[in-house]
């Protein structure tokens, strides 16, 4: 722990950064798609239009936090890179092709009439791929975690290919990828929705899909004991392990308490607190590997002369993308709480 | 099909499908704000009306190029991570500031579709600016990175790895100049003059229509000035390639024999076994003329390299012919509209330049995939020129062609659908829903 301040490390940290990124915001975006498919009551087609009004004007610019991920890691970690995309060939083509359906989807519903058959077929299409993207997501991520990437000495397609993500804790990740994602788009919809009707409904949701994560959460730690020794050993021994598990339980317990009393701002913010402190708390159990058990930061890193220049060009990349950002969100998320 | 050969055509599907999206992008932005912008002088609605649909059109199209872009960027690893490995290093800035660029398009176009009653006016045709300067700088960076794999730069090669790595060196690449210039033209040249293909056609069946009038104008304020210019950064691009990829240019001149004082082919087809170029139109020492600016200098035949260095030559020269062909009848047109609008004549009353017109409407893209064909498949068997082979760069996963299979299923499904939408939605139906839709236009006359 003496060289943790090496310039590796501070760009695997901003690759968690931009990965923390993604899942505050496009992973909402896909939970949006998961709301829209599990939209029901009487007030279905008021969820779903609340849902489409949320995320078409921002989806796109939230996406792209997964595009800084991958070219941040191909540019920085290149052998890390190439190992990922070599064993996780099959799950990371699922993944994109669940992308490419849900971005397609949603903007091809969005330009047909209100009231025509396709608008309801694409619909479909937009919340099934907001589903299975982020478990394949977190299939990609599980693999990641249980030390399965590395190719060397795997011979055969089955042990080389499949083997590394097609498991129970694999699916798990998935799975928890999947409720924090829908966790955060109901908690996120209770503070747009107008009507009191339509932030009911979705504060239950937030509620319902808190006692999910919850489960997930549990279900993935248990299997980590035979799948993931690396994540686990992070977890449960580490000196920040204790501190970590008791910031992320208390952020739960404020958003449950909050959307509980339906102080819904205040939910917000603890609920996408308590998602980057899982994900932090991964990143920081993974540390000093960046594909366990063989590829460490500092092995994986490209030469200083790379870094350098990324560290600028992401210096000057922040200056233009925070303030366009707070721009956007402010035109777009910023309605009086009365109307 | 061999799983190079699979991963080849996974790629070069996944490109030439990308890159339709891709000009879109850099190009209808521009469109739009020239006809938000002639809305705003005149107060004429029906430039807002046309701000309006290609705001729409653009939506759709950017959606999918926003996606199929992503595929593009996690294909460079599930395809190729043998070159990833050793190029990210090399060539990952061009692509991180590329990330930041396609943030900015991506934010601002959620600001300029969206916010049309939400911001002030000039900041909405402010948003517009950015999009139209990020969706140029995102093609840019790409397209740097892309001419570094042909003329790598900024490292050196120790036992087959790179050392000594410089990334804005290899940024400052000797192709990267060239090649982006040449491609943003291309962009401009290929969506203004589909646009205005578009209405020109509309024109001939309905003369006189004030809304397709004003769009053939703006589309051709954006499209006829990158088209005639585009020869001019051809003949740049063509004077790079013989000097750092004569096997290249030898290849897309069907330049067998090294000879002095080469003639240009127009045409024609090379034909490998028997090491000569049939059929062709032969303009005595052309190709000496334009690929060195001297008749009598000496062109490197095909032959003058090793078998195993070789591309394929029968496309590439055919894709370099379809190419310049397509190009040199655009500038044309391009000079003859541009010409009757500086002595200001009305372009669309020309029923001869409109009929010249729609026939161009799919040239600019054509050209685009041909000259996609020409850089990456003349640029073969090499993926990083001289250095890596494509063959040892691919991934060991077996059965590529389910995957080749598979995404191009469904970017034909999308290709179809988006198709059809423009059709439905830009140009057919006046949508009833949309707030701003000045006066003086009625259905009929749109569709």
């Amino acid at each position: 722990m003496t060289d943790l301040f090496t310039l590796p490390n501070a760009l695997a940290g901003l690759i968690a950064v931009s990965l923390n990124g993604y899942v505050l915001l496009g992973g909402a975006d896909f939970g949006g798609g998961v709301w829209d498919l599990l939209s029901s009551g009487p007030r279905r087609a008021s969820q779903r239009a609340l849902i489409a009004e949320a995320i078409g004007p921002i989806w796109e610019a939230n996406h792209v936090w997964l595009i800084l991920v991958i070219v941040l890691l191909f540019t920085c970690f290149p052998p890390a890179f190439a190992e990922l995309a070599t064993t996780l060939h099959i799950p990371l083509s699922l993944m994109l092709i669940g992308i490419v359906l849900r971005g397609s989807a949603f903007t091809f519903r969005a330009h047909h009439g209100p009231d025509s058959a396709m608008t309801l077929h694409w619909g479909r299409v937009f919340a099934i791929a907001s589903t299975l993207t982020p478990v394949f997501l977190g299939v990609c991520l599980g693999a990641l975690a249980s030390g399965a990437i590395p190719r060397a000495a795997k011979t055969g397609f089955h042990a080389a290919f499949i083997a590394p993500w097609l498991t129970p804790f694999c699916f798990a990740v998935g799975t928890l990828a999947l409720t924090l994602f829908a966790f955060l788009a109901a908690v996120y919809l209770t503070v747009e929705a107008r009507e009191i009707a339509l932030r009911e409904d979705f504060r239950r949701r937030a509620l319902a899909a808190a006692a999910a994560v919850f489960m997930a959460a549990g279900g993935t730690l248990i299997l980590a004991r035979w799948s993931a020794p690396l994540v686990r050993r992070g977890l449960g021994e580490s000196a920040w392990a204790l501190p970590l598990h008791i910031a992320t339980g208390l952020a739960a317990v404020i958003a449950i308490g909050a959307l509980w009393t339906r102080r819904y701002r205040l939910a917000r913010v603890a609920a996408a607190t308590q998602v980057s402190l899982i994900l932090w708390g991964w990143a920081f159990a993974q540390y000093p590997y960046v594909v366990p058990p063989a590829l460490t930061i500092a092995q994986a890193a490209a030469p200083t002369s790379t870094l350098i220049p990324v560290l600028w060009a992401l210096a000057a990349g922040a200056l233009v993308l925070f303030p366009s950002l707070a721009y956007l969100f402010r035109v777009f998320k910023t309605q009086p709480e009365s109307s | 099909m061999t799983d190079l050969l699979a991963a080849r055509s996974q790629m070069a599907m996944s490109l030439g499908f990308h890159i339709i999206f891709a000009v879109v992008g850099i190009g209808m932005p521009v469109l739009m704000v020239l006809a938000e912008w002639r809305w705003r002088r005149t107060g004429d609605g029906l430039y807002l009306d046309l701000a309006h649909r290609w705001a729409k059109g653009t939506a759709i199209l950017f959606a999918v190029g926003a996606v199929s872009g992503t595929v593009l960027s996690f294909e460079l690893g599930l395809l190729w991570p043998g070159f990833m490995a050793q190029a990210g290093a090399i060539i990952g800035m061009p692509f991180s500031l590329e990330g930041f660029a396609f943030f900015t398009e991506a934010i601002f176009l959620g600001i300029y579709f969206y916010g049309w009653d939400r911001i002030s006016p000039r900041a909405h045709l402010a948003a517009g600016v950015v999009v139209a300067v990020s969706g140029a700088l995102s093609g840019i960076f790409v397209v740097i990175a892309n001419a570094w794999m042909n003329a790598p730069t900024g490292f050196d090669l120790v036992n087959g790895r790179p050392v000594n790595i410089d990334p804005i060196a290899a940024m400052l690449n000797p192709a990267a100049f060239p090649q982006t210039l040449h491609m943003t033209l291309a962009a401009y040249a290929a969506t203004g003059f589909a646009v205005a293909g578009i209405h020109a056609l509309r024109l001939l069946r309905e003369p006189g229509n004030g809304f397709d009038r004003r769009a053939l104008s703006v589309a051709l304020l954006a499209g006829a000035p990158a088209a005639l210019l585009m020869p001019l950064s051809g003949d740049l691009s063509g004077r790079h390639v013989a000097r750092w990829q004569p096997v290249k240019l030898a290849s897309l001149e069907g330049q067998f024999r090294t000879e002095t004082g080469a003639p240009l082919r127009i045409g024609g087809w090379p034909d490998e076994a028997a090491g000569e170029t049939r059929y062709a139109l032969e303009i005595p020492r052309g190709l000496s003329l334009l690929a060195f600016h001297d008749p009598d200098a000496e062109v490197k035949g095909i032959e003058a390299f090793p078998r195993e260095d070789r591309p394929p030559v029968a496309p590439v020269h055919v894709a370099f012919q379809i190419m310049a062909g397509l190009g040199s009848f655009m500038a044309l047109v391009a000079a003859w509209a541009l010409a009757l609008m500086l002595r200001r004549r009305d372009a669309s009353a020309h029923r001869w330049l409109l009929r010249a017109l729609a026939a161009a409407a799919p040239m600019g893209f054509i050209c685009v995939e041909a000259g996609w064909v020409v850089t990456e498949v003349g640029r073969q068997p090499w993926v990083i020129q001289g250095v890596l082979r494509t063959a040892d760069a691919v991934t060991p996963m077996p059965g590529l062609v389910v995957p080749f299979l598979t995404f191009t299923l469904l970017y034909c499904v999308l290709g179809v659908i988006v198709a059809w939408l423009l059709h439905q939605q830009v140009f057919r139906i006046v949508d009833k829903g949309e707030a701003v839709m000045p006066v003086g236009i009625r259905s009929g006359e749109i569709g």
